[in-house]
């Protein structure tokens, strides 16, 4: 099985369908505890994260983001996993709280820009497995 | 990855010494010491936290095992707002469920030891951070202001990281406490604007606005502005530019204190911007998401009302008549400002010009405007950004003088000559 390999940012295994984010996203104030983008300045409002493999270009804004990516984990409407071009601590924090608390856990990968470029040409669903130090990220269907 | 050096107090922590809530803050520090590739940790002298505004059951539910397991914080830990008046409850208009959530967590995170401050401008009260010193503060407005205009050292921190670096007294050694990462990435060269622009607090979160655009998470260096800028101008240029970009320092050279030449915080061949007059005054135009030239509110303080902004108010109000009755205005503030601005005289000026004073939140954050407010004016770069997404209001942006005409006419009145140039 082949697979692009990144940085582990936050640790675990998930899978879902592919959503390829167009723009940044601030989780505090762009997205719902339903799982929805509601930033009204995002090509994508309305799309639905929850379950899906996520790959945003960069993570943007508030750092009240850990609480909202915290609380959608705890609520069962956050992302199966997030793939960033860098790590993001913010994001990480949520996923480390969620974790704690809850025992849920949300793998975030870090791919360099190329593999990420490539990630984002695909569809289908896609595989997140990431241990404390290596992430790799594989579509699973065309 | 780079190896972690963790200190022997650290590795005692880890191993539960000092509590069961401190090994959980640890664990927490050293997540985030690898993401961010830093080689070990450092102490910190203060913390503040913003966790305390509630944004659902994680939040709280953190806390609160944190309080279970018997948390308390290691240094001076202050408060940043809530999403409550505890003072003036009947100000908010929080639904009940959110409005129980809300106190619960202010009272939890007070339980550990954390000063109720509820200020996000920690800078206005007495005990300031030195130049120098490595602190932990959460809320972009206040790191940006104590790395820039204080001098101390901070990272970009957040919720959950802001009360574990305030119960561990531990941060990693990475990001905007190291030497590297305080120079300058870009220069604004305001040598072209008018004086009487830059005599003007809305001018600075304007030209903030523009930093935050331009250096994205970078770090801008303002040259060829006067050599005296007024702290409320500093923390209007600061919250604009964190709020459009990730600012998390800034320089003014012959002002802030890192900068008393461009030399000291810059390279040659830095990358510069020239400013124009224009092109504040189109970003000002930008910031209003208004069409027409009505409004129905006011809201200032954003961040906190300084004591030197409501004198600057009050002498506004001196000559001219009260608020348009149509125009309902709201100026936030600290419990701690308002207690000297009440000894002062100023609050009464302002409540009798028909303000209402709420202290503990903010006007953008939580249900307090009137059900029926269409479009406030803001003479704050950092509300006239993100109100219109949260609490779903058009805004028009202008300076206090504006503003305050504004407010007396009850439609939109501009000083187009201080934009002209």
């Amino acid at each position: 099985m082949g697979g692009l390999i990144g940085r582990s940012v936050f640790p675990g295994t998930a899978s879902g369908e592919l959503l390829v984010l167009d723009a940044p996203l601030s989780f505090w104030g762009g997205t719902d505890l339903e799982g929805h983008i509601v930033d009204e300045h995002h090509p994508q409002r309305g799309a639905v994260l929850t379950g899906r493999v996520v790959a945003l270009p960069r993570a943007r804004g508030s750092s009240s983001s850990s609480s909202v990516l915290a609380e959608q984990l705890r609520a069962g409407t956050a992302p199966a996993a997030l793939v960033l071009t860098e790590p993001d601590a913010i994001l990480m924090l949520g996923a480390w709280v969620a974790a704690e608390l809850y025992g849920v856990r949300l793998p975030i990968a870090a791919l360099a820009e190329a593999d990420y470029a490539l990630l984002a040409a695909g569809a289908g669903r896609a595989r997140v497995d990431a241990d404390a130090e290596v992430a790799r990220v594989s579509m699973l269907s065309a | 990855m780079t190896d972690l050096e963790l200190s022997e107090e650290d590795e005692a922590t880890l191993a539960g010494d000092r509590g069961e809530a401190a090994e959980l803050c640890l664990r927490m520090v050293i997540a985030l010491a690898r993401v961010r590739g830093a080689s070990r940790l450092l102490s910190v002298e203060s913390a503040h936290v913003d966790g305390c505004l509630y944004h659902g059951q994680a939040g709280l539910d953190f806390v609160e095992r944190l309080g279970e397991l018997g948390g308390r914080v290691a240094i001076p830990t202050t408060l940043n707002v809530g999403s409550l008046d505890l003072r003036h409850p009947e100000l908010v208009r929080a639904a009940p469920d959110t409005a129980a959530g809300a106190r619960r967590q202010m009272a939890a995170y007070e339980a550990l030891g954390c000063t109720p401050t509820w200020t996000c401008a920690p800078y206005q009260l007495t005990h300031r951070p030195r130049q120098g010193a490595h602190i932990a503060w959460a809320e972009s407005n206040a790191i940006v202001f104590a790395n820039s205009v204080l001098g101390a050292r901070t990272d970009r921190y957040g919720d959950f990281l802001d009360i574990a670096a305030a119960i561990t007294g531990r941060v990693p050694d990475a990001g905007l406490h190291r030497d590297e990462n305080r120079r300058a990435t870009i220069r604004l060269d305001c040598s072209g604007l008018p004086s009487r622009l830059l005599a003007e607090d809305a001018a600075w979160a304007v030209l903030g606005h523009l930093a935050g655009r331009l250096a994205g998470s970078g770090v801008p260096v303002v040259t060829g502005g006067p050599t005296t800028v007024t702290e409320d101008r500093l923390k209007a240029f600061g919250a604009a530019a964190a709020s459009s970009g990730g600012v998390g320092l800034f320089h003014v050279v012959g002002v802030t204190p890192e900068a008393p030449t461009l030399e000291a915080v810059a390279a040659p061949g830095l990358p510069v911007h020239t400013v124009e007059t224009a092109q504040l005054r189109a970003i000002r135009d930008e910031l209003t998401t208004a069409r027409g030239a009505e409004i129905d509110a006011l809201c200032l303080g954003t961040p906190h009302f300084s004591l030197t902004e409501f004198e600057r108010l009050a002498a506004e109000l001196a000559d001219g008549g009260p608020f348009d009755p149509g125009v309902t205005t709201y100026l936030t503030t600290s419990r701690a400002v308002l207690a000297e601005a009440d000894r002062l005289g100023y609050a009464e000026i302002v409540r009798e010009a028909g303000a209402r004073i709420v202290v503990d939140t903010c006007t953008y954050l939580t249900p307090i405007l009137d059900a029926g407010v269409r479009t406030a004016m803001t003479n704050s770069g950092k509300w006239a950004w993100y109100a219109p997404g949260n609490i779903g209001v058009s805004v028009v942006f202008g300076s206090l003088a504006e503003c305050v005409a504004s407010a007396r006419a009850g439609r939109v009145v501009r000083d187009e000559a201080l934009w002209a140039g």
